[in-house]
């Protein structure tokens, strides 16, 4: 076969894998771990009947899920209620697929000598294409909210798109000094540059501004005010139910993945094993790969805990403390930051 | 092959949007259908090997300019368009031939010339080097679009600002 | 295997901008004619970039990146407008706004 169809076919199994063997799995596990280890933060047990720890508690949600009534609100707007859930996902999804889950390795499949990356793209402006359509998810909760037909809904779709464009900056800002150290947008060049020291290490005010602007973008506790069921009644997803409202949750979750892989990637060097290990090992090719991409997956799951740690932990910011905090204090760290990273690149 | 289909998937999908942008009375529907013209349109900047500019493109118009004109729709809350009885149906009735004749003219222009010219393999829309383009050779309207930007942010909020009413203590 | 001619990138571009036109032409609704306007801008932008490829030349794309900063920083300024405005005569439609003072 041509290299080019090869290369094709490549892609699409590399999209089929990521999206739907790990991504919608890990998203249905997040909603497990969320409850349980909300649970354990509170001293109780959480779901552990259906099936062993209750790993099969998200298949008995699904499974609701899809037998609740599906209201259709008589007032609403409905091809755009029907399409704010669609619109929501989609940049939740695409967003992964720039992140670098391992190392490249030659290979030989069907006859050709191909370079097998564990990236679905390896982009030219790689992190630049995650600040866009991160950008994007404005739209969901905006048309969610106005098409809901509900003032709770609108101002709560106001609100949270307000909120994540003002956190869009610091977040961009960050990645300028991440970029910076890189000499390059391509993910691939930056966990490269990670070699030496670790971002995280190196500018560590980068990575704690990064860290809260992701906190705010995914709309996740302390900065959820658009969603909170006591301010709000619900925000922007009060009159979804069932499969709508599900959707809206398995963005949420899959935007909480997507941002713990970006900040491994970015600040803790990506799919790369520390202390040296791997030139310690003289292991072949393929478990050094296996042993890349666990690493990566580990280093994510503990940013995933993290987030659901903070949740049952800190309380909700009040709207204009969350505002003053996103323009007054993360923006001028930021650029101060940058400043940082230029003294420490000169010297 | 499949970019020539490629662009025209992107090509129908970028005037269907246009053709909605002007035809849709909500004003919402409006603004939905230009974020669908200005995604084909970053399609066809990456045909054209373009790819800072698409991203860039996608970041800037549909992530920001599109959001503001949604903001603005529903903070001010505007309705459907309702024509006043009597009014300005003539408008519809000249303006469209008119338009028809500015589209006759240029494309005839492009039916007839560079049309045997093809897309070009290039590597100048990379970020290397319109990076280096941007620093090097136009760093003045660079810095010169900071202070525009800047300027452009102090009008906005002023004409927006609402007049504080000084009530005597 | 040849590849997209440039001319046809040139006529769609020249579509986009004539119903950019209509649009400003026909539309009453003020946010609706700004969309339009928005409309021209990104015709002109793909034939900037169209130019930029055919002829190799960089400086294309640089104003495409301009035209976009300028265009970002119109439709601020033309949005606080439409609201001073909205606020003063409490409506968008271009017919009533014709007098300079009530």
């Amino acid at each position: 076969m041509d290299a080019q169809w090869i290369n094709l076919i490549i892609t699409v199994v590399k999209i089929v894998v990521v999206v739907f063997i790990f991504m919608l799995p890990l998203v249905m596990l997040m909603t497990l771990m969320e409850r349980r280890i909300s649970a354990f933060l509170q001293d109780r047990l959480g779901p552990n009947r259906v099936g062993p720890m209750g790993i099969l508690q998200p298949i008995a949600d699904g499974l609701k899920a899809f037998f609740k009534e599906d209201i259709f609100p008589v007032n609403v707007d409905r091809f755009l209620y029907l399409m704010a859930p669609a619109i929501i996902l989609f940049p939740a999804l695409i967003t992964v697929a720039i992140v670098p889950f391992g190392d490249q390795m030659s290979t030989y499949i069907g006859g050709h000598l191909v370079n097998l990356r564990f990236q679905i793209a390896d982009l030219n402006i790689g992190i630049l294409y995650f600040v866009s359509f991160a950008s994007l998810g404005v739209y969901g909760l905006v048309v969610g909210g106005y098409a809901s037909n509900n003032k709770y809904s609108m101002l709560g779709g106001l609100r949270s798109s307000a909120q994540m464009i003002s956190y869009e900056i610091p977040m961009g800002l960050a990645i300028v000094a991440v970029v910076m150290r890189a000499q390059s947008l391509s993910l691939n060049d930056i966990v490269l540059s990670q070699a030496t020291t670790w971002n995280f290490l190196y500018e560590p005010i980068g990575f704690i501004i990064f860290v809260v602007a992701s906190f705010a973008e995914t709309n996740r506790l302390p900065f959820d005010l658009p969603e909170a069921e006591q301010e709000l009644v619900g925000g922007y997803h009060t009159e979804y139910s069932s499969m709508k409202f599900s959707a809206f949750f398995i963005a949420e979750y899959s935007n909480m993945i997507v941002s713990s892989m970006l900040i491994t990637t970015l600040f803790l060097g990506g799919w790369q094993v520390p202390f040296g290990i791997m030139e310690a090992l003289n292991l072949p090719v393929i478990w050094e790969q296996l042993i890349q991409i666990l690493a990566f997956l580990i280093k994510t799951g503990i940013f995933l805990f993290i987030y659901l740690w903070v949740r049952w932990t800190l309380p909700r910011f009040r709207y204009d403390q969350l505002m003053n905090l996103g323009w007054k204090s993360m923006l001028p760290l930021g650029l101060f930051n940058i400043l940082l990273v230029a003294v420490q690149m000169k010297f | 092959m499949l970019q020539n289909i490629l662009f025209f998937v992107f090509a129908i999908l970028a005037v269907a949007g246009a053709v909605m942008v002007i035809s849709f009375r909500n004003p919402v529907y409006c603004a939905l259908s230009l974020v669908l013209t200005l995604f084909s349109l970053a399609g066809e900047y990456v045909l054209l090997l373009a790819h800072f500019i698409a991203i860039v493109h996608i970041a800037v118009y549909a992530g920001a300019i599109v959001v503001l004109f949604l903001f603005v729709i529903m903070l001010l809350n505007i309705r459907r368009e309702e024509r006043a009885p009597g009014s300005i149906k003539y408008m519809v009735y000249l303006g469209v031939p008119l338009g028809l004749v500015l589209l006759y003219e240029l494309v005839s222009i492009g039916f007839r010339e560079f049309t045997d010219v093809y897309v070009k393999a290039t590597d100048i829309g990379t970020v290397e080097k319109i990076g280096q383009a941007l620093f090097s050779k136009y760093v003045l309207p660079f810095e010169i679009t900071s202070i525009l930007l800047l300027v452009a942010m102090l009008g906005a909020i002023y004409l927006s600002k609402q007049k504080l009413e000084i009530v005597s203590k | 295997m040849h590849g997209i001619p440039i001319s046809y990138f040139l006529i769609l571009s020249a579509i986009l901008f004539s119903l950019g036109v209509i649009g400003v032409i026909i539309r009453r609704n003020v946010i609706i004619v700004f969309m339009s306007i928005e409309l021209m801008l990104n015709a002109v932008n793909l034939t900037f970039v169209a130019f930029s490829n055919h002829l190799n030349n960089i400086e294309g794309q640089i104003f495409v990146f301009l035209v976009m900063v300028v265009a970002a920083a119109e439709v601020a300024v033309g949005l606080g407008l439409i609201v001073a405005m909205f606020r003063l005569r409490e409506t968008v439609h271009l017919d009533d706004i014709r007098l300079l003072k009530w």
